[in-house]
């Protein structure tokens, strides 16, 4: 009974979604107030309906109703409590109900906040919202019910993905959805805007928090991912560049590029159009993100099941979302007034330059991804792109961007004497380039990777310094949560280029034989194998291995790199055994049995390795504090 | 990504420059939703990812395994010879294999070809309990309990199809549970085409 219950709120959101599109658009486009009031009710009761489908979806899974297709597909009587809460999103329906869920929270929360702005742009941009809302839970009424019953009931569930049954599995879809789908409100924002015909400085003001947010979360999700990627795949990378990543990469790229665009459009006016535009991008890009991974386009070790009917539909969705937004682009975008002018050497200027970088890197992460599929499509053969082509243009194309960090916010708005950041930066570049050097001379191997990246980091960490420093000593002028956000989101990047370049330059791998009792040195540090043995979990059988690690000839940890064969299926999973250090990670992890007692063992040195998410966290932190700027949630004459 | 950030006003006039700019998006946007929708009307096709195997048209790789049932008889590439077959590599610890396990069967049944099994990487119990309980559609079981065979023949998952002639040259393989659409179409043709040829 229960599930048909959740099935009914689905439809009824639905339904709620279609007249808050309605009442939202033609509300404003006829001039009824009334009309457009609905909206609001709307989204919260859409809200509560989403919210009661998926605890009902939940409770389904925690029961263990079988008599449930999608609970007897991605869940099993042995599995942990724990996980029979994740599994909710462990595949396709109950992912995309995870989705709608976020959908939801997002709506309802423009629905209440939204009180100061003129009730035409809020209904306008609730409509828009609806309409999303319509797309996303049609897709899941009529291509993929979460809650299809499976007559007769099975006695056993065929359990849930193992590689999904991991603790970073618990937080990486959330925080990913609650970044992609966030980028509805900047979306929402800009047809409202566009519909309006006219840009005004409170709306942009007023939506500048809510893409900060999306893009917190969705920086918070990649490094989730990415992290879990490196211990639980037992490969030991961080970054793959594989389709599923990237699809997640683009809207993370235009939502860095549209963060920086929309502080120009909102303080200066400029850049009306491209802000827009980048707005119109970025969701455009966590659409296609969705339809890659859901639509079995492109293969990926993350992709759902192929379904040809849904791809076929979010492929529609996503044809008169996008086409819908960029005819009203077209149209309406050429009106929009130009900014004030501004100089060649200007914040305008660089802000420019950084959305031109950001948007090329977007746009060449988007032609690798889809290139193999553009090649099939012409008949060139089957092709992959890997590592060398993203790993080199993405390279290339920040390497200036992170030569030009530190000068955006030492320099002026509209004009800047081109001499006056330099001469507060040069000290500054000369003694990142002499740290780089020095690190170049004392890297034991890969010493360019290292002397650059060291050189890189250390410049965006003192030039962002050094603004702070000037902004404390000057008087009268107050340091803001605004530029607080700014400042740790720059020095994130630091911290990130610090982590990819030495863990990419410095990081020794070694794949060897052992034998119990033997030992092997890598460096500064010793293994010593002290075997294998069987260990039962609660829905698998291990083979856990001891590895003592000593640093210097003392004893530093014990580690216990793990493979699973589940249960049900048979999937083997590695589990590493990782020690985690400021300084560098060692990871172990096992290989294959090569008879007796032997087994192969990888070990890995990763120095710097936690900067890398560290980087990114304090990059979403960065966003997350800008957001609390009090200065976005004043009336606008207060604000200037 | 390719709209001009307007900065300044456009030399070419308002109008050039609308034009210029729907025509970009607009095509760029058809491009994109004509080659993901030709992607998604070839998702479904079962070979697409399947890179060519390098075996195709080449002498499969030796092996003499030992036979499931019996481990003191070994089976080979050496007794195999001089009638086609079917070589299907299973497990009974993957779910692909049960469900192409009766198309298997039925396609068995017929006895156009023989059917050799080739238990991958399974307990033998394990094997032979599967076996029982859905039946057993091949005409001999090998087991490659340590999966050192496989290495050669470019098994990477379960469960794979190789289909060998009389002369002992693979001719077809395929990735994944095998379907009755791919019998009637592929599979079956190709088999009576060597009858008749050989």
């Amino acid at each position: 009974m229960l599930p048909e219950i959740g099935q009914a709120a689905l439809l009824l959101a639905l339904v709620f979604a279609v007249l808050q599109g309605f009442a939202g658009l033609a509300g404003a486009a006829r001039g009824r107030e009334d009309l457009a009031a609905v909206t609001r009710t709307a989204a919260l009761a859409q809200f509560v309906l989403v919210l009661v489908a998926y605890v009902l979806l939940t409770l389904a899974f925690v029961v263990q109703d079988f008599s449930v297709m999608y609970v007897t597909d991605n869940s099993n009587s042995l599995l942990p409590l724990i996980y029979r809460y994740t599994a909710v999103w462990g595949a396709h329906e109950g992912s995309l109900l995870l989705w709608a869920l976020m959908l939801a929270v997002w709506n309802a929360a423009v629905a209440v906040l939204s009180g100061r702005i003129p009730w035409s742009f809020r209904a306008r941009a609730l409509g828009v919202i609806g309409l999303v809302a319509v797309g996303f839970l049609s897709f899941m009424v009529f291509t993929s019910n979460p809650f299809e019953r499976l007559l007769p009931a099975a006695l056993e569930g065929h359990d849930l993905n193992p590689l999904l049954q991991d603790p970073g599995m618990i937080i990486h879809p959330p925080l990913l959805y609650i970044g992609y789908i966030g980028f509805v409100v900047p979306f929402a924002f800009a047809i409202a805007a566009l519909l309006e015909g006219a840009i005004d400085a409170r709306w942009l003001r007023w939506s500048r928090p809510w893409t900060n947010v999306a893009w917190g979360f969705l920086t918070l999700g990649i490094a989730m991912g990415s992290w879990w990627a490196y211990y639980e795949l037992g490969w030991g990378g961080w970054w793959f560049w594989d389709p599923v990543e990237n699809a997640s990469f683009m809207p993370w790229l235009a939502g860095a590029a549209l963060i920086h665009s929309q502080a120009v459009t909102e303080k200066r006016g400029s850049f009306n159009s491209w802000t827009m535009l980048l707005a119109i991008a970025a969701f455009s890009l966590s659409l296609l993100g969705a339809f890659l991974v859901r639509s079995g386009v492109l293969t990926s070790v993350h992709s759902f099941a192929a379904d040809p009917a849904r791809g076929l539909f979010i492929l529609a969705f996503l044809g008169v979302v996008i086409g819908g937004a960029l005819l009203v682009y077209v149209l309406r975008a050429p009106r929009l007034a130009q900014g004030k002018p501004f100089a060649a050497w200007s914040r305008e200027t660089l802000l420019l330059v950084n959305n031109l970088l950001l948007a090329s890197a977007c746009a060449m992460v988007l032609l690798g991804t889809l290139y193999p599929l553009i090649a099939d499509a012409l008949d060139l053969g089957k092709v992959s792109v890997g590592p060398p082509y993203f790993g080199t243009l993405f390279l290339v194309l920040m390497a200036p961007l992170v030569f030009l960090v530190p000068f955006g916010p030492l320099t002026r708005w509209q004009q800047e004497q081109g001499s006056k950041p330099l001469a507060m930066l040069a000290p500054w570049l000369g003694l990142a380039v002499l740290l780089g050097l020095l690190a170049w001379f004392k890297a034991p191997q890969g010493a360019l990777k290292t002397g650059f990246g060291v050189a890189g980091a250390a410049w965006v960490a003192l030039g962002t310094l050094r603004f702070v420093w000037t902004r404390l000593r000057a008087k009268g002028r107050s340091f803001t949560p605004e530029m607080f956000g700014m400042v740790l989101g720059h020095l994130g990047i630091a911290v990130f280029v610090t982590g990819a370049m030495l863990v990419e330059a410095q990081n020794v791998l070694r794949e060897v034989p052992m034998v119990p009792g033997e030992t092997q040195e890598i460096g500064r540090y010793a293994f010593r194998f002290d075997g294998v043995e069987r260990v039962p979990g609660p829905n698998y059988m291990a083979d856990r291995g001891h590895v003592q690690v000593f640093r210097d000839d003392r004893p530093l940890v014990l580690l216990h790199p793990e493979k699973r064969a589940y249960a049900s299926g048979g999937q083997v999973m590695t589990d590493a055994g990782i020690h985690a250090g400021v300084r560098a990670d060692i990871f172990v992890a096992l290989g294959e049995p090569l008879g007796g007692d032997a087994w192969a063992v990888r070990l890995h040195i990763k120095p710097f390795v936690r900067w890398i998410w560290a980087g990114a966290l304090l990059m979403a932190l960065g966003g997350f504090i800008t957001a609390a700027d009090r200065r976005f949630r004043l009336p606008l004459k207060e604000a200037r | 990504m390719s709209a001009q950030p307007p900065s300044t006003g456009t030399p070419a006039g308002p109008d050039r420059g609308r034009l210029l700019l729907a025509v970009l998006l607009g095509g760029g946007f058809l491009a994109l939703v004509l080659l993901l929708a030709w992607g998604v009307s070839q998702s479904d096709r079962p070979d697409r990812e399947s890179l060519p195997s390098p075996l195709i048209g080449r002498p499969a790789p030796e092996f003499s395994l030992p036979v499931l049932h019996d481990a003191s008889y070994s089976v080979g590439t050496a007794e195999l010879q001089g009638q086609p077959y079917l070589l299907n590599v299973w497990g009974s610890w993957c779910p692909g294999c049960q469900v192409e396990h009766p198309v298997l069967a039925r396609y068995a049944e017929t006895k156009a070809i023989r059917v050799v099994g080739y238990n991958w990487k399974d307990e033998p119990e394990d094997a032979l309990r599967w076996l029982e309980q859905f039946g057993n559609p091949y005409w001999v079981v090998v087991a490659d309990y340590e999966g050192g065979t496989a290495i050669e023949w470019g098994i990477y998952g379960a469960p794979e199809t190789f289909l060998v002639d009389a002369e002992g040259i693979v001719r077809w393989k395929h990735v994944g549970p095998l379907s009755d659409d791919i019998i009637d179409t592929v599979v079956a043709p190709m088999v009576e085409g060597m009858r008749t040829g050989g």
